[in-house]
């Protein structure tokens, strides 16, 4: 069992303290203020933005490489997900059908 | 969000696994669950923590990985600022990417009108409480499990297909496609850069390119050019 150290609990502590302050960072100051315009619109595009930013490197890297190899439990889960999403339109049925496959090709055959 | 929570699940479970697999206690792994709430930023950290690092670099880590929330914080503020500092906190603390991005895609702008505000706050609360509870709850059971599930098994990888089919749902414009793609490509070129700043040179890089091309005029002609596909998660 390891042990707990108070240095650490402190440490997290502050890791909590940080996520409040980010997450709140704009809406702390109850100053008036506003998003320039420019900044506005750009802001259509930041969430999906955001999310292809974390996905893609998760499916196309391995320790921090692009994969060289197509034999890539991931890529096929991957298109499996898509495959379906485009089918049937549903989060629940990408999820399930892309693990379905990758978890076939990475336990079953090893990629 | 029933639809994406298993996903989700899927991925609060590793992350418990691989907390206490790094080496962090019961109680530590605890804590950092409930009180962090920040699966990148905890992930990011671990190494750093198990490694004795000291611990402004730690916070300086964290804090570089949530830079993504400050971005969506100045987005939140008009939705926000009508409501008390300690309400605004607490919201602020449990709105994930997950609760931002589905937000957002429900009310497209904010509202000045009372009944339409309390949609939105009834609309925002449901959808954090499920998503702190679902993934306190799922990595609650990981650092239970922590011995019995390897995680050479992979099942982080739910997390990743859920994140892909809120993707897949945003995509509303061309331009969207567009950021989407930017955005893929710059953050696996940038993948070098330390403190997963990459994703934030992919944010900006995606923003910038589709402002540009709004300006050049595309915008308009593809805001109608592409049916809405609306379903809700």
């Amino acid at each position: 069992m390891n042990q707990t150290d108070l240095w650490t609990v402190a440490t997290i502590g502050g890791m909590a303290a940080v996520t409040v302050l980010t997450r709140c960072f704009f809406f702390l100051s109850n100053k008036p203020w506003t998003l320039p315009e420019l900044a506005r619109r750009g802001l259509d595009y930041a969430p999906i933005a955001a999310l292809a930013a974390v996905i893609v490197p998760e499916i196309v890297m391995t320790q921090s490489q692009l994969i060289s190899t197509w034999q890539d439990a991931r890529l096929f889960g991957t298109a499996a997900g898509v495959a379906w999403f485009f089918w049937r339109r549903g989060v629940l049925g990408t999820i399930v059908s892309g693990m379905v496959v990758y978890l076939t090709l990475h336990l079953g055959v090893g990629w | 969000m029933f639809a994406v929570a298993p996903g989700f699940a899927a991925w609060g479970l590793m992350t418990g696994v691989a907390m206490v697999k790094s080496g962090m206690s019961i109680v530590e792994a605890t804590l950092m669950t409930v009180l962090v709430y920040a699966g990148s930023a905890q992930l990011a950290a671990i190494p750093l923590l198990v490694a004795g690092a000291p611990v402004w670099v730690i916070l300086a880590t964290a804090f570089c990985v949530n830079l993504r929330f400050v971005v969506f914080s100045a987005h939140l503020r008009d939705y926000l600022m009508h409501l008390p500092l300690g309400q605004r906190l607490l919201t602020g603390f449990l709105t994930t990417d997950l609760s931002y991005v589905l937000f957002v895609r429900r009310f497209p702008a904010p509202s000045d009108e009372p009944g339409q505000r309390l949609a939105q706050q009834a609309y925002l609360a449901g959808n954090c409480g499920l998503c702190w509870g679902n993934w306190v709850g799922s990595s609650l059971v990981g650092i239970a499990l922590a011995n019995f599930i390897p995680t050479a098994w992979g099942l982080g990888f739910a997390g990743i297909l859920a994140l892909l089919g809120i993707s897949f749902s945003l995509v509303t414009t061309r331009l969207r496609i567009i950021a989407a793609l930017v955005a893929g490509v710059a953050a696996v070129a940038a993948f070098a850069l330390p403190l997963k700043l990459n994703i934030l040179v992919a944010i900006a890089a995606a923003v910038a390119a589709c402002l540009m091309l709004e300006r050049a005029g595309l915008g308009t002609v593809a805001r109608t050019a592409v049916p809405a596909p609306e379903k809700k998660p």
